[in-house]
């Protein structure tokens, strides 16, 4: 028997991803990979074709440069991007591309740089960037531990859930207290560390959505993550 | 003169740095007192020097190049003073120079050639005009402190502009080569590169994310200085002719900081530069503080390899042999180190597959999870490093030991090491 294949889509990975964001790729890939599966890992570049169904979806964060350098290519995927959104594909969008899912951001220049607004959130510069270790506890996911780093203030419309409450953080904008967004199976986050190998179950939960999509419902088998409760436990005693 | 206007705020330094090395370590509280009875002190003790201040800066590599520079010029005759590794903001550097001056702040020597920290090289560039900078390479590090590499490229074009007479700058690095960079710049521009030949050794912080992604490309004119051969035996060529040279260094990445010493060195010295002379200096240079250095601890030979950003990471890893080498990482989140640790998963850990013996440091639980997602072997996770350093030293006796470390994570490894030690080599 050959071994089922899934697709996991990679969004301008040589612009976005300066902080380590490839983890959650690689986080994807194992533990996939560990579960017998075969991983088809596209990486799309500005200027490359879509592939035509991709079982999960993933995007970093960037310069603010290379958020203005890949936002025409993006602009130009929307539609298909829309609605593989809407048809319940999950994604995970990490700060910068988290900030052009949504209706705008801004430029290095200052003015506003129009996003897909598949997610109902805006972004706006602010002054001084939000730094830190920090906790994202989310309902679906328990708590989510990262480290932010952004100076964009990205609020919440109607038509979005936070991914979560910061109790320690700064969360979208230092104000209101939220953490990412989460809209069907897309989320969006400002978690880095990367967000996926500290926090599995969210790692799983993309996974688990993937599968089922693909493959009708299926059982996971339990991966061992006690280095994952370590890094976990560790990440939580440091200072913010 | 400055006369002794200065004399009770440099007397002050001076005791407190005395009182300071009797304790035991260095320290840039005496440069932070000097400074605050005497603001300007820096630049006036700097502003005497006949040959003026040489800046170097950029993202990895100051501490090494920095050293030879000075081997380079000393060579020549000149009476060169330097800040030690990891004092290169202000107050440390005028801390390390409260050794050499007077009481009237008058410093006995010819030239300063100082490493600076690229933020912290803006603001000294405002105070002290540098003679000739040395632009090393920009590269990812620490992004929670500087939030962007284009922002890294910005305070290097400021330092770039400051300065007075000749920039020495890598054309090898796509952003510092590029006209873009050097589009205001008034010094005269004296670029050190690679040949084409070796061109696929020297990684550039763009191919770290992508394999199809082409970094931008190197617009400025062909370089004054080139390394042409990498070996025991090195090549550089200048002036129209090839010399060849032997630094003792590991690694690709340290004869690229030769070469870039060269560079600086033919820019200060001008016509008065001695191939011969200098060259004939670099083969007793031996590694920085923490930078490869090897020290013995109970009869094993131990090197410690600096380790702060995922492409200093890579040009390490590609620069040594990993067979029959012990492996121990530590990594720490301190201020110094970066607080972020996201960077270590841009690292491609697989030069290590056949196993890492320890990992340490305030974030060896990261590390391991890492590992794990290489599918590379890890014995021990030990985060205390007194702890892990007897674990490491006890495994495998007899065979090579490695220890990569973050900044604060080899101060800490290289003064337990040190307490240890029967002596040192190299």
């Amino acid at each position: 028997m050959t071994a089922e294949r899934v697709t996991v889509l990679n969004l301008y990975p040589g612009h976005m991803n300066v902080y380590g964001d490839r983890g959650n790729m690689l986080t994807l890939r194992r533990r996939l990979e560990w579960r017998g599966y075969e991983v088809d890992a596209v990486d799309h570049h500005p200027g490359d074709v879509l592939p035509d169904s991709p079982d999960i979806v993933v995007g970093g964060g960037g310069q603010d440069a290379a958020q203005a350098l890949v936002q025409p290519d993006l602009l130009e995927h929307g539609a298909r991007l829309r609605e593989w959104a809407e048809s319940g594909t999950p994604m995970l969008m990490v700060c910068g591309l988290f900030q052009l899912f949504g209706h705008h951001t801004y430029t290095v220049a200052g003015s506003a740089l129009p996003g897909l607004g598949i997610l109902d959130v805006t972004t706006d510069a602010g002054g001084g960037r939000l730094v830190g270790n920090t906790v994202t506890v989310s309902e679906e996911f328990g708590p989510l531990i990262g480290f932010e780093n952004h100076a964009g203030r990205t609020r919440l419309g109607p038509g979005v859930n936070p991914l979560g409450k910061v109790p320690r953080g700064q969360g979208n904008n230092g104000t209101d207290g939220l953490e990412g967004a989460h809209y069907k199976n897309v989320i969006g986050t400002y978690l880095h560390g990367p967000v996926l190998p500290k926090n599995p179950r969210l790692a799983d939960h993309l996974i688990q959505v993937a599968v089922d999509r693909r493959f009708g419902p299926t059982e996971l088998a339990p991966l061992d993550d006690s280095a994952v409760d370590d890094a976990r436990a560790s990440a939580l005693a440091r200072r913010r | 003169m400055l006369g002794f206007r200065y004399s009770p705020a440099i007397a002050v330094g001076k005791l407190l740095r005395i009182a300071l090395r009797l304790r035991g370590g260095g320290s840039a509280l005496p440069g932070l007192v000097t400074e605050f009875f005497a603001p300007n002190l820096l630049s006036k003790v700097l502003g005497q020097l006949p040959r003026g201040v040489i800046l170097v800066t950029g993202t990895n590599g100051k501490t090494t190049t920095t050293k030879i520079l000075v081997e380079l010029l000393s060579a020549h005759g000149l009476t060169v003073i330097s800040n030690p590794s990891g004092s290169n903001y202000s107050r440390g550097i005028l801390s390390a120079l409260l050794g050499s001056v007077d009481m009237r702040g008058r410093l006995d020597a010819d030239i300063a050639v100082l490493e600076i920290d690229e933020a912290h090289a803006v603001s000294f560039v405002r105070v002290i005009q540098p003679k000739v900078s040395l632009l090393l390479n920009v590269m990812r590090d620490q992004m929670d402190r500087y939030g962007e590499m284009d922002r890294t490229t910005q305070m290097l074009h400021k330092v770039a502009v400051a300065t007075r007479d000749v920039l020495v700058v890598n054309f090898a690095d796509p952003r510092l080569g590029s006209a873009d960079f050097l589009r205001d710049v008034t010094a005269r521009v004296s670029g050190f590169g690679i040949s084409d030949r070796l061109r696929h050794l020297y990684a550039v912080d763009d191919e770290l994310t992508s394999e199809v992604d082409e970094a931008p490309a190197a617009e400025a004119a062909s370089p004054a200085t080139v390394l042409e051969e990498v070996g025991t035996t090195s090549v550089v060529s200048f002036g129209g002719r090839t010399h060849e040279f032997q630094l003792p260094l590991d690694g690709f990445y340290n004869q690229v900081n030769g070469v870039a010493a060269v560079a600086a060195c033919r820019a200060v010295l001008g016509d008065s530069f001695e191939p011969k002379r200098g060259l004939a200096a670099l083969p007793s240079i031996v590694p920085a503080f923490g930078r490869g250095e090897t020290l013995v601890v109970d009869g094993e030979e131990v090197q410690l390899v600096l380790v702060k950003n995922p492409g200093g990471f890579r040009v390490v890893m590609a620069a040594f042999e990993h067979s029959n080498v012990s492996t121990m990482i530590a990594l720490n989140d301190n201020d110094a180190d970066g607080r972020d640790v996201s960077w270590i998963w841009d690292v491609d850990f697989s030069p290590l597959g056949e196993g890492v013996d320890v990992v340490t440091g305030t974030r060896a639980h990261d590390l391991r999870l890492r590992l794990n997602y290489d599918e590379i072997p890890c014995s021990v996770v030990e985060p205390n490093p007194a702890r892990a350093l007897r674990e490491f030293l006890a495994r495998n006796p007899g065979e090579r030991k490695r220890i990569y470390c973050t900044y604060t994570a080899m101060l800490a490894v290289r003064r337990i090491l040190r307490l240890e030690a029967l002596g040192e080599v190299a």
